[in-house]
């Protein structure tokens, strides 16, 4: 299956160095971030040395090299949402899954990610929930939006069960 | 297959077509579909009303434009009701039965939906009649009104591609240069550079073979118009870089987009493909000997690629970093070819000025900078979203007359400009005229226009502190003196909203900044030291209270700041106890509850969240 997806991605790019962006962009979506060995393929598909790849895959914050968390929570730290009380976002955020941004926690459930801006400034402070964009957020909101996450999750677990 | 479109008068005759099958229809529904409204559930108020016209058997005399961002993101979900011009905001899908039987319908209009001025305390019914649209002069934004994004009918409906065809049936290449320079068009990016020497250059450079690009890897926090305009009128900028590409010479184009903007990708795709369906994209452009092609390229989240050169590396592959520009990309750019770069705004006005004529735009504006400008006007005021004025329009106009003034009653102390290259303007300078110039003489910029507006709940320190820690996270590290000075202002700064600052250490900022300023590759670096000159210019009280009476004064730099409960007042509700995230909280029911200073993180959400007023910082 992973190996058809990449296969895919790399069709009409081999050989062509400049597509590099292109194809750990399609990763990213594919696999939800840039593996090791992926880096391996695709420096020798594209031609472009592993260090390249790795210093490219490290620099553009689009790309991430560990495995994220089933749900991505997104806290928009744009100028508008910072000074209508973002930073507070991220504290009701670490509060509940006590991680920071960029990790995830240990059960997999979430990853906590921040943003410079989604240019939805008007509905600011703005927290995105797995794609979902949440305008107007406060803490309590937000604090009922990962209690609904984490419901719907034990449903799944009781329904399989 | 659509009719490939081949003369000037097919695109009338086209037209012509398009208006006379509007003129059957009874009623025009406008339903926002930009990424603001649908964040607030558009989507859905969309589906319904399709679906409860089609129950009524209104499909055939009533439409439904699902158009691009209006500009009023904070109203969304928004519809509008033509030929009435009812404006109709916050519409939920449970509103759609209602509007149908009584607006469609009856002609009723439906109180509980209607705008309400928060200045006034009135209800508003006809969109045109509302403060926040009446003060603007919408030339570009108010196109994303009338079009569906997805539809190139609707923009040929309203006039588009009729300055291309006027162009390629007529035109010299170095006429099309003379008329955008004599329109004063500046580029919209942050720069203003003029636009028509910026062509001239590039066409006079040497090679066959240019690129033409557009910019839109809309970095800047606090400004989205970029986004509104490609995602809501992307065939203005095709018809933009199609006339700058004839200009110029060049038979390859590419838009650089932010990854973080999914509707304006995949807008600007359907875009591409339906003129190239037409035949206005590929060879023989209008039965022209034009060839022209356009690709998108995503960007993958780095700040500094929206500066040109650094944008340029990115597209070919590699690290976003910049170069110096001793040789400008006009002459060496992309692939090391002559290359003629210009921000979606700028492309945008393009077909505009052909159309209307240069003196049309030179009419509006001021001496330097004519025509106008979008800003993102958002922050502590009553109404933000999207703001389209003539240049030299003052601040006071923008802020207090469409923005609506302050919020919440709490006094408006500054405006952020232009982003992390810009500065903070104080109070007691908003009747400046907002030009290229005058901003950049009074220490901010124009920028790519995000004004973010800011009220005595704004620490000025934290603001700086928050920028710096922005540019310093986005810097490339490829020159010393950006990364090596963020570094260290932002240590400073540390120190000062900590409470560990010192007065000599303000004078260092300065020395820091000019230095920075001076000495940099890129204009992100040479900019970057704005945030904190700016305001150690206008709000060095500020910084002087936090050194010396280690006390933020705005209550914001939590080091200096304490939470606590007043026991007289505290009715031991546990609204508190439930919403502080830290645990911080404890008390028994009915009971005064107690802030545990250790584990407070000084975040404020207890205080929000108490109905009493119980909890003050100090």
């Amino acid at each position: 299956m992973s190996e058809n997806t990449l296969e895919t991605i790399l069709e009409n790019k081999r050989s062509q160095p400049q597509q590099l962006i292109e194809v750990l962009q399609d990763v990213q979506e594919a696999f939800g971030y840039i593996s090791e060995e992926t880096m391996n393929t695709v420096s020798k598909e594209l031609g472009v040395p592993v260090i390249e790849v790795y210093r490219v895959a490290s620099f553009y914050k689009a790309f991430t090299l560990a495995p994220r968390g089933r749900h991505v929570i997104t806290v928009c730290m744009g100028t508008a949402c910072h000074v209508r009380g973002a930073p507070r976002m991220l504290d009701e955020v670490r509060g509940q899954l006590g991680i920071e941004p960029g990790q995830t926690t240990p059960d997999k459930m979430f990853t906590l990610e921040r943003v410079n801006c989604l240019g939805a400034c008007a509905l600011g402070p703005i927290v995105v929930l797995d794609g979902k964009y949440h305008r107007n957020m406060t803490p309590n909101k937000l604090r009922k939006l990962i209690q609904s996450v984490r419901e719907a999750e034990k449903e799944v677990v009781a329904d399989a069960a | 297959m659509p009719p490939k479109l081949e003369t000037l008068e097919d695109i009338r005759q086209l037209r012509e077509s398009l208006l006379a099958k509007e003129a059957n229809l009874t009623t025009m529904i406008t339903v926002c579909g930009g990424t603001g409204c649908q964040a607030s559930g558009s989507v859905k108020v969309i589906e319904f009303l399709k679906a409860e016209l089609a129950a009524n058997g209104l499909a055939d005399t009533v439409k439904v434009r699902v158009t691009g961002c209006h500009g009023f993101c904070e109203q969304g979900p928004i519809i509008v009701i033509d030929p009435a011009n009812i404006f109709y905001c916050r519409v939920s899908p449970d509103d759609v039965p209602e509007i149908v039987s009584e607006t469609i319908r009856k002609n009723q209009v439906i109180e509980r939906l209607l705008y309400t001025d928060p200045t006034t305390g009135e209800k508003i019914t006809k969109e045109a009649d509302i403060p926040f649209y009446r003060a603007q002069d919408r030339v570009l934004l108010g196109l994303n009104r009338k079009i569906d994004p997805c539809s190139i009918e609707d923009y040929i409906a309203v006039g588009g591609y009729s300055a291309l065809a006027k162009v390629l049936n007529g035109m010299t290449a170095e006429q099309v240069i003379r008329e955008i320079k004599n329109s004063g068009l500046r580029g919209r990016g942050g720069g203003g550079y003029p636009t028509g020497r910026k062509w001239q250059q590039c066409r006079d450079a040497a090679g066959d073979e240019k690129y033409v690009i557009c910019n839109a890897d809309e970095g800047d926090p606090g400004a989205y118009m970029d986004r509104s305009v490609l995602e809501g009128n992307p065939h203005a900028i095709l018809e933009g870089m199609l006339i700058g590409s004839y200009a110029v010479g060049a038979n390859q184009g590419y838009i650089y987009v932010r990854n973080e903007y999914p509707l304006a990708v995949s807008n600007a795709r359907k875009a591409i493909e339906q003129a190239r369906q037409w035949g206005l994209l590929g060879r023989n452009i209008l039965g022209s000997n034009h060839i022209f092609e356009v690709e998108i390229m995503r960007g993958a989240g780095a700040f500094v690629c929206g500066e040109s050169t650094a944008l340029m590396a990115s597209l070919e592959g590699k690290v976003g970093e910049p170069r110096p520009k001793d040789v400008h990309t006009v002459q060496d750019g992309l692939w090391n070819k002559p290359t003629c770069l210009n921000n979606v705004e700028t492309w945008a006005n393009v077909p505009l000025i052909i159309k209307k004529g240069a003196a049309w735009f030179a009419s509006k504006g001021t001496e330097g900078s004519k025509g106008t400008k979008i800003f993102a006007l958002t922050g502590r005021i009553k109404n933000t979203g999207l703001v389209e004025v003539a240049m030299g329009t003052p601040l006071r106009t923008i802020i207090y007359d469409i923005g609506g003034g302050p919020n919440d009653g709490v006094a408006i102390k500054a405006v952020q400009t232009g982003g992390p290259s810009g500065g903070c303007l104080p109070a007691e300078k908003f009747d400046l005229p907002v030009d290229f110039e005058t901003l950049a003489e009074a220490g901010s910029m124009v920028g790519s226009g995000g004004m973010v507006v800011m009220d005595e709940r704004t620490c000025m320190v934290d603001v700086a502190k928050y920028f710096i820690a922005f540019l310093q996270d986005e810097s490339c590290g490829k020159c010393v003196p950006c990364k090596m000075g963020l570094g260290r202002m932002l240590e400073i700064l540390t120190d000062v909203t900590e409470g560990r600052g010192k007065p000599e250490q303000l004078d260092l900022l300065e020395d820091l900044g000019e230095t920075m300023t001076e000495t940099c590759l890129c204009a992100l670096g040479k900019t970057a030291a704005n945030p904190v000159l700016s305001t150690l210019r206008y709000f060095r009280q500020e910084y002087e209270s936090h050194i010396q009476n280690k006390s933020c004064p705005a209550g914001v730099c939590r080091e200096l700041i304490k939470y606590t409960i007043d026991p007289e007042v505290c009715t031991g509700c546990g609204a508190c106890l439930k919403a502080c995230p830290h645990g911080a909280i404890t008390g028994e029911p009915k009971q005064p509850h107690i802030i545990n200073e250790d584990i407070c993180s000084r975040c404020g959400i207890c205080k929000d969240a108490c109905k009493f007023e119980a909890i003050s910082v100090c």
